[in-house]
């Protein structure tokens, strides 16, 4: 392998790495909390089209549309509809305290229903597939955050993506500040442990599922929206990718063993894994499919792993996947 | 000194249901001083306290709180009365430290600064002279020290009215000596302390004054330094009352059941029953008495084959109609499918009757199944003769349900224990052991098991009876084993003892570890 | 000190129902139903302007308009009750496999391997029963690996079944590249078309018959495997609870084992059946997603396998109907997701009011 291949290898894992860091950044919060939200690629799909859909109409109806106007309206459009899907999952298991494991999947076909059937209607409406230009908004995702063309090595490898990739490693240090170190964190972490013992302290324990749930699932949506902006700059595909993209941030949680820095790496990790088969000379493209199994696999034998260990700290919350009545008094 | 009022209760009561838990109780709890709550099991000791802490909230009566009349309605409203209370479950998360427990839930202004919270723990400990490391994680700790960071937690918050739950449960002797040095600590800091427990002579080592109650009523107070453990005794038990249970005489009884070396740990390491021996007879009923958590529970379980006995252990079965001197079946090291293949008829009714005993989402028949499903070499159940059976025990034990097929979890707790006993005693059992078998029934289902439990005594069955009312036990029984920490205090015959000596040999060994 | 509140009731208290009368429960469920469809018609009211009710009708002629198209409403149907039948017991043991859909794939790359390999060597019927059994043994392997892992080591089944799928997606995609058919379509292309070698016969005329016959015997066996038999009746008991099961002498790593072996196995059977019954040729989208459905129909049907015949209908019936309104009024056909979606959020929605009772704080009961 060549050292311009090692690079582009490099890069594309941290292009790939980043729309599950977002998925998984936002699945960490929500487990926190105890919620088990098995609904991340719905929640993907929403951002994804909800972002794509605000930039659209903004583009369509303005002949020259302002960068800024664009960046704000796809981003808070993606943001807040994932953040509806969390709070349509929050009020399902939370309040009426249906099946987490059933209302999440429930979530994962509605989501993607509703982000692929706009998705078809935005491709129709822009005169078939492929034909949406959101050229404005996808630029700005795209744009380098620094002019790396003199920076050698060091700027095609560190400088040479779009700003979400940074604020996703932002995003990542910042929640693990928030659930170490401060008071509303170690409440969170409380509530997603031991439920009981957070109501015994005083802590509202539905209040603090409902925001980490909604506040986690638009994090997840902008996974979504970096994929269609940047990843597939700024169109729509009905192929599924998404709802792929969102089990392996399930999967990366689980690696990151819910830690959130621990995600950083896992994610670029899994897009080194996913990528990796192009640059192995002499792999058939039946072998290229065996080595995208890899990041399931290495998840399993983390997995596995930390079962085995026991180890108090890597265990999932302990209350995961468990609805939270306070006994009748 | 002069010892002020922190906490006074007018006439509180509280109903759950038709059981009247507390009534019309009224306290005093002064600053200054150690007040012990004393009381059998199931006396509304824990039940009054916890409407401080704001668990409950009463029916009738009101709370003082430094003379003033107040509403405890959360947690919350007792923090702010400045009540904190110790409860038996911890309330801790295992994965944080201890000074992340501490400080949990508090709306301080500020950042978390775990460094300061350290050092106001620290602060706190020293004060009253308990050690604790603020770093620990909570699931790399003793009892003992989960019981301190619970206390700490509640000083933290300023709380000067602390209120132990039967602190002392789950202590070694030495750990409890020093919670008593902490206390008495607090009490000359001018804090009002309350401890809730059964065991007299930790009442006449800490306390300045007891309580006692019985059957949710309050019987009186008293100085400590002008009572003796008799007379608590006398008013905690109170006069023996006549329940007119009817009891045979046991017909020639003969050895069933020789358990020899019976010791348990738990999952924690913790010694739960400590070198057990006895001999249950065909013929009669064993009582087994003992405050809560002495070993009961483990010890039925160990001869059901549901926990694991240390070496040197041994059971021996012997069937009705075994000839003297034979050997008899060994059932230590047999898994429960085992026991039962190899041809011993053993009958278990569990304190946990819809959690171990049946399966709640069935009716009675599936429940009846429960014993007897592997009958038969088809592949499917046999329907027929549980349906058969459900039936026979319905009408019999006048289970009021809407039909066989009606899931028992939705039954009242009287015919739930119905379900299950009748089924236990249909499988026309050798050995039948209860435990609890009359909690949470009225008069007459009581009086119903009881005449069960005779009946299969007459038949020759060995029964074991695990009971906390010792009225009950005298009355029941012909034979009364008492448990204490695990260890048996003593066998006594049911017919000429008395309840003080009872109540005395449930604490035996407590009062010799405390001397020593 | 003075800061103390008054005690107040709150406005709403939710209590849990001591038990509901099985007419009110199913009164619940449709009205919930209802209300899901009201709510969807209004969906496709504000993107299409079109009449919902004309809209229903579309739908109806969508999934039962024709002969053939009530046949493949009837396979689909058949499709996901088979793999909910599958799930059934697992989930009554209440291990959560939502590993279904990788159970499905190694059924059926199993059965289109050996279609591929022996379609000339052996007469179909023998061809039948050794893909079935081949495809039993591989989604029973595939079920099997997390239930020891749950059983010794307790490691989370719902994490380790959910990554079980992408490796067995992965390894159908494998599969699909190395019998690529014609070279570089990507897809295997339908198998045997010629000699139709390991296809199911058409049985009563019927080219779907076998479906039929196959899936509803299943389901009335499991039903009758849950209830009736002796392994059944342990299934429920761990369900219930874990410790009745050791009190009752039960070995519950065995239970739960031998229960996800014979999950795994119906589930891989079901890859069977869309493989030699249904598409004759094997894609990642062979499951479809279906796995995943299947633990609603399952979840829904609180492990009733005969109210799982209906749940499946119902589910299918909405996506056919789907696919033909997109046709018909030009819209695409992932409608049919989201009314999917908005049906089965008011169906798990509608359970709470199954289980508790909201009580006013006048003391008075709210009805619903």
């Amino acid at each position: 392998m060549t050292s311009t291949q090692l690079i582009q290898l490099i890069q594309s894992a941290i292009v790939f790495g980043t729309v599950i860091l977002y998925g998984a950044l936002g699945e960490i919060l929500t487990e926190k909390s105890g919620n088990l939200n098995l609904g991340v690629p719905g929640i993907m799909y929403l951002g994804g089209i909800a972002g794509l859909a605000a930039s659209f109409f903004y583009e369509f109806n303005n002949p020259a549309p302002s960068p800024v106007v664009c960046l704000v309206l796809s981003f808070v459009a993606a943001f807040l509809a994932a953040a509806l899907g969390g709070l349509l999952y929050s009020f399902l298991t939370i309040t009426l305290r249906a099946n987490q494991n059933v209302t999440g999947l429930t979530l994962t076909i509605f989501g993607s229903g509703v982000a692929n059937f706009f998705g078809g209607s935005l491709n129709t409406m822009a005169g078939g597939v492929g034909q949406i230009s959101v050229a404005t908004s996808s630029a700005i995702y795209r744009a380098n955050i620094a002019n790396v063309s003199h920076l050698g090595v060091f700027g095609s490898l560190f400088l040479s993506y779009g700003f979400m990739v940074y604020l996703a490693i932002a995003l990542a240090i910042a929640m693990r500040w928030f659930l170490g170190r401060t008071r509303k964190g170690l409440n969170l972490r409380a509530v997603g442990e031991n439920p009981a013992t957070a109501d015994a302290a005083g802590i509202n324990v539905t209040r603090n599922k409902y925001l980490a749930t909604c506040i986690g699932a638009g994090i997840s949506g902008l996974g979504g929206l970096y994929y269609t902006m940047d990843y597939i700059k700024g169109t729509w595909a009905n192929d599924g990718t998404i709802e792929a993209l969102g089990w392996l941030a399930v999967a990366l949680v689980i690696f990151a063993v819910w830690r959130s820095v621990n995600a950083i790496w896992g994610s670029y990790l899994f897009g080194l894994l996913f990528w990796m088969y192009l640059y192995i000379p002499g792999l058939t493209r039946s072998s290229q499919e065996l080595f995208k199994m890899l990041p399931y696999l290495v998840t399993i034998a983390v997995l596995i792993f930390i079962s085995l260990r026991k180890k108090q700290e890597n265990q999932p919350p302990a209350s995961l996947g468990l609805a939270y009545f306070r006994e009748e008094r | 000194m002069e010892h002020t009022s922190a906490i006074q209760l007018k006439n509180i009561t509280k109903r759950f249901g038709k059981v009247v838990a507390n009534d019309s109780v009224s306290l005093d709890i002064r600053r200054g001083e150690i007040l012990s709550l004393l009381g059998e099991n199931g006396s509304g000791k824990t039940t009054l306290m916890n409407m401080l802490a704001g668990i409950y909230f009463p029916d009738e009566g009101e709370i003082l709180v430094n003379g003033q009349s107040v509403t405890i309605a959360s947690p919350k409203d007792a923090f702010l009365c400045g009540i904190g209370m110790i409860h038996q479950h911890f309330k801790l998360v295992d994965v944080f430290t201890a000074a992340e427990n501490i400080v949990l839930g508090l709306e301080d202004e500020g950042k978390l600064d775990l460094k300061a919270a350290a050092g106001k723990i620290t602060d706190i400990c020293q004060k009253y002279g308990f050690s604790i490391d603020p770093a620990k994680k909570v699931y790399d700790m003793s009892v003992s020290e989960k019981q301190t960071v619970e206390i700490v937690k509640v000083l933290y918050r300023g709380a000067d009215i602390l209120i132990l739950d039967e602190p002392t449960a789950v202590l070694t002797p030495q750990e409890t000596n020093q919670l008593f040095t902490v206390m008495r600590n607090m009490k000359a800091d001018g804090k009002a302390m309350v401890i809730i427990t059964h065991k007299l002579h930790e009442v006449m080592d800490v306390s300045d004054r007891v309580a006692v109650l019985r059957k949710g009523r309050y019987i009186g107070d008293v100085a400590t330094a002008e009572t003796s453990p008799q007379k608590l005794t006398d008013m905690m038990v109170g006069h023996a009352v006549s329940l007119n249970i009817e009891r045979p005489a046991p017909e020639n009884p003969t050895p069933r059941l020789d358990a020899k070396g019976l010791t348990v740990y738990d999952a924690m390491g913790v010694k739960r029953l400590d070198n057990v021996s006895f001999t249950a007879m065909g013929g009669e009923i064993l009582g087994i008495a003992g405050i809560a958590g002495s070993g009961q529970k483990e010890l039925l379980e160990a001869i059901a084959g549901l926990q694991g006995l240390s070496a040197g252990a041994s059971i021996l079965y012997r069937p009705i109609g075994t000839a003297e001197g034979d050997q008899g079946v060994e059932l230590v090291g047999k898994t429960p499918l085992q026991i039962k293949k190899s041809g011993v008829s053993l009958a278990f009714v569990p304190e946990d009757r819809l959690g171990m005993g049946l399966v709640g989402s069935l009716g009675m028949t599936g429940n009846m199944l429960l014993r007897s499903y592997r009958k038969g070499v088809g592949f499917f159940t046999d329907r027929k003769a549980p349906r058969k059976l459900a039936e026979d025990v319905m009408e019999q034990l006048e289970v009021v349900t809407p039909g066989v097929n009606f899931p028992v979890r939705r039954l009242s707790g009287g015919n739930v224990q119905k379900v299950l006993v009748g089924r236990e005693i249909a499988q026309e059992p050798s050995v039948l052991m209860t435990a609890y078998a009359v909690r949470g029934l009225d008069i007459n289902t009581s009086y119903t098991i009881y005449n069960l439990l005779t009946e299969q005594k007459m038949k020759g069955v060995a029964v074991i009876y695990v009971g906390e009312d010792l009225d009950v036990l005298l009355e029941l029984c012909d034979r009364i084993m008492v448990l204490c920490g695990g260890q048996v205090s003593g066998i006594v015959d049911a017919r000429s003892t008395t309840k003080e000596e009872v109540g005395l040999l449930m604490t035996r060994f407590e009062k010799e570890a405390a001397q020593s | 000190m003075s800061a103390v509140k008054q005690h107040k009731e709150p406005l709403l208290r939710i209590a849990k129902r001591d038990g509901i009368a099985r007419s009110k429960a199913y009164a619940i469920r449709i009205v919930a139903v209802l209300l899901s469809l009201v709510v969807s018609g209004i969906f496709i009211f504000t993107v299409t302007k079109l009449n919902p009710l004309q809209v229903y009708e579309a739908m109806f002629d969508g999934a039962f308009g024709s002969n053939r198209r009530s046949w493949v409403t009837i396979r689909d149907a058949m499709m996901l009750l088979c793999i909910g039948v599958g799930l059934a017991p697992a989930f009554k043991m209440r291990f959560w496999n939502v590993g279904a859909e990788g159970q499905v794939l190694l059924g059926g790359i199993v059965t289109a391997g050996i279609m591929l390999t022996f379609g000339s060597a052996l007469p179909t019927p023998a061809l039948l029963v050794v893909m079935a059994a081949a495809s039993l043994l591989a989604g029973c392997v595939w079920g099997v690996i997390p239930a020891i892992f749950k059983a010794v080591w307790n490691t989370n089944e719902t994490l380790f079944t959910l990554m079980m799928n992408y490796v067995a997606i992965q390894l159908t995609s494998y599969c699909v590249a190395l019998w690529e058919n014609p070279f570089g379509s990507n897809t295997v292309g339908v198998i045997n078309q010629q000699t139709k070698a390991g296809w199911f016969p058409a049985v009563f005329a019927q080219a779907y018959g076998l479906n039929v016959i196959l899936v509803l015997a299943l389901t009335v066996g499991m039903f009758l495997y849950l209830k009736y038999s002796k392994q059944g009746y342990e299934i429920t008991v761990v369900g219930d609870s874990v410790n009745t099961a050791r009190y009752a002498g039960i070995n519950v790593k065995k239970v739960t084992i031998r229960t996800m072996a014979i999950s795994g196995a119906i589930c891989g059977l079901a890859g069977f059946i869309a493989v030699a019954g249904a598409s004759r040729t094997i894609s990642t989208s062979t499951a479809g997603g279906r796995g995943f459905t299947a633990i609603i129909v399952a979840w829904l049907a609180q492990f009733n396998t005969f109210v799982m015949i209906l749940i499946s209908l119902l589910l299918v019936f909405l996506q056919k109907g789907s696919i033909q309104i997109a046709s018909q009024f030009n819209l695409n056909d992932y409608a049919s997701s989201v009314i999917t979606g908005i049906i089965l959020f008011f169906i798990l929605g509608s359970e709470f009011f199954i289980n508790y009772r909201v009580i006013m704080r006048s003391g008075k009961e709210a009805s619903k």
